[in-house]
């Protein structure tokens, strides 16, 4: 596999780990990320579009079985925790789930397929030196692809709270949860430590939801990278194993992420007095 | 001391800390795992007709618990492969060779 260009493992691991990059400096643009995960929405997109076109509400096709299985779950899973009326939740639970999904599963293709395929493109089609040709398949590897579902979920999370519970009431909420008190003295003496609970945790929910696919993926990538430096004899069993593995770690990190959202959008809804637990 | 030994010493330091990172981090999740799924077969032995149910439930929480795990094993192998401290010994090492 390398004997030809005759590059050190070492190479090999930080050509893999190299972006696409357009540009430099804040503006440099990781385009396999954008590429890939804009294209995949789109694909799912249509594909969800079309079967929605020709649902019949008779006996259903396999595909449209499939699909309405997925929805139905979503559904089920969603309205368990979001108990409020916001027509939004849904359709984001499950833009969220199908296809962090569908770019996570960007993971299980071969190592060296993709990135071979551009460097025989770049080559051939636009006259690029092989060694700088780069592309990251997955998108979710990207701390900016995760970035950007969690700032954009954080997003909507502020828009419904202060929405729901007008500027006023979220400030209410800020310095008075969660430690509350009935006295002025006392509250105005809690004000401190509520806002300083609240500032870690309105911080640590977008950190922790985008960092926790990211590594996750990161080091799925980096495992099946050094199972591909490995002898034929030693990747079959191993890439075996970590593939199963790495199929429901790909699930359950969607499925987590869509919940957190949800449950994020929910306590975003949650005003006083409409505790709906 | 030169710059070999300098690089030398950073390396073997950062080594020894990824193997915490990961160490410690397998460490916790190992155990919340083991609680985790130990609760999880008690509640489906007490109401097996709860089972999907909990397992869904308990898919969550796992994913949870991996968090914090592999966000130290995403930084771990950053360190790994892209070490700053590395970086920032050897800009020095410029520095002051250019100064000099």
């Amino acid at each position: 596999m390398s004997e030809t260009t005759g590059i050190t493992p070492t190479q090999y691991i930080h050509h893999h780990l190299s972006y696409w990059t357009v540009g430099h400096g804040f503006w440099s643009l990781n385009v396999d990320t954008l590429l890939f995960s804009v294209g995949l929405g789109l694909l799912l997109f249509l594909a969800m579009f079309f079967t929605a076109r020709r649902a019949t509400s008779g006996v259903p096709g396999r595909w449209q079985n499939f699909v309405e299985l997925i929805l139905n779950w979503i559904h089920d899973n969603v309205k368990q925790i979001f108990q409020f009326d916001n027509p939004v939740i849904p359709p984001l639970a499950i833009t969220i789930f199908v296809w962090i999904w569908a770019m996570n599963f960007m993971d299980m293709l071969p190592v060296d397929l993709l990135p071979r395929l551009a460097q025989f493109i770049g080559v051939h089609a636009f006259s690029a030196d092989p060694e700088q040709v780069y592309l990251k398949v997955v998108p979710t590897n990207d701390m900016n692809m995760t970035f950007g579902l969690s700032l954009g979920v954080f997003l909507l999370t502020l828009y419904y709270s202060i929405s729901k519970k007008g500027l006023l009431g979220y400030g209410k909420e800020f310095i008075g949860h969660p430690f509350e008190a009935h006295h002025p003295v006392a509250r105005v003496a809690l004000v401190v430590p509520n806002v300083l609970m609240n500032i870690v945790e309105t911080v640590s929910k977008p950190l922790s939801l985008s960092l926790r696919l990211f590594g996750n993926m990161f080091a799925g990538e980096i495992l099946f990278i050094l199972i591909a430096m490995l002898p034929a004899w030693g990747q079959w069993p191993l890439s075996f194993v970590w593939t199963g593995f790495h199929l429901l770690v790909i699930t359950i990190q969607a499925f987590v992420f869509m919940m957190l959202s949800v449950v994020y959008l929910s306590m975003a809804h949650t005003t006083h007095d409409s505790h709906a637990h | 001391m030169d710059i070999v030994t300098s690089i030398a010493n950073v390396q073997g330091l950062t080594a020894l800390g990824v193997c915490l990172i990961f160490g410690m981090g397998a460490f916790g999740t190992a155990i919340g795992f083991g609680i985790l799924g130990g609760k999880f077969l008690e509640g489906c032995a007490r109401q097996p007709e709860l089972g999907g149910m909990l397992m869904g439930r308990m898919f969550l929480v796992a994913g949870l618990l991996d968090a914090v795990a592999m966000i130290g094993i995403g930084f771990a192998l950053f360190f790994v492969f892209a070490n700053p401290f590395v970086g920032a010994v050897t800009s020095a090492a410029a520095t002051a060779a250019g100064a000099k």
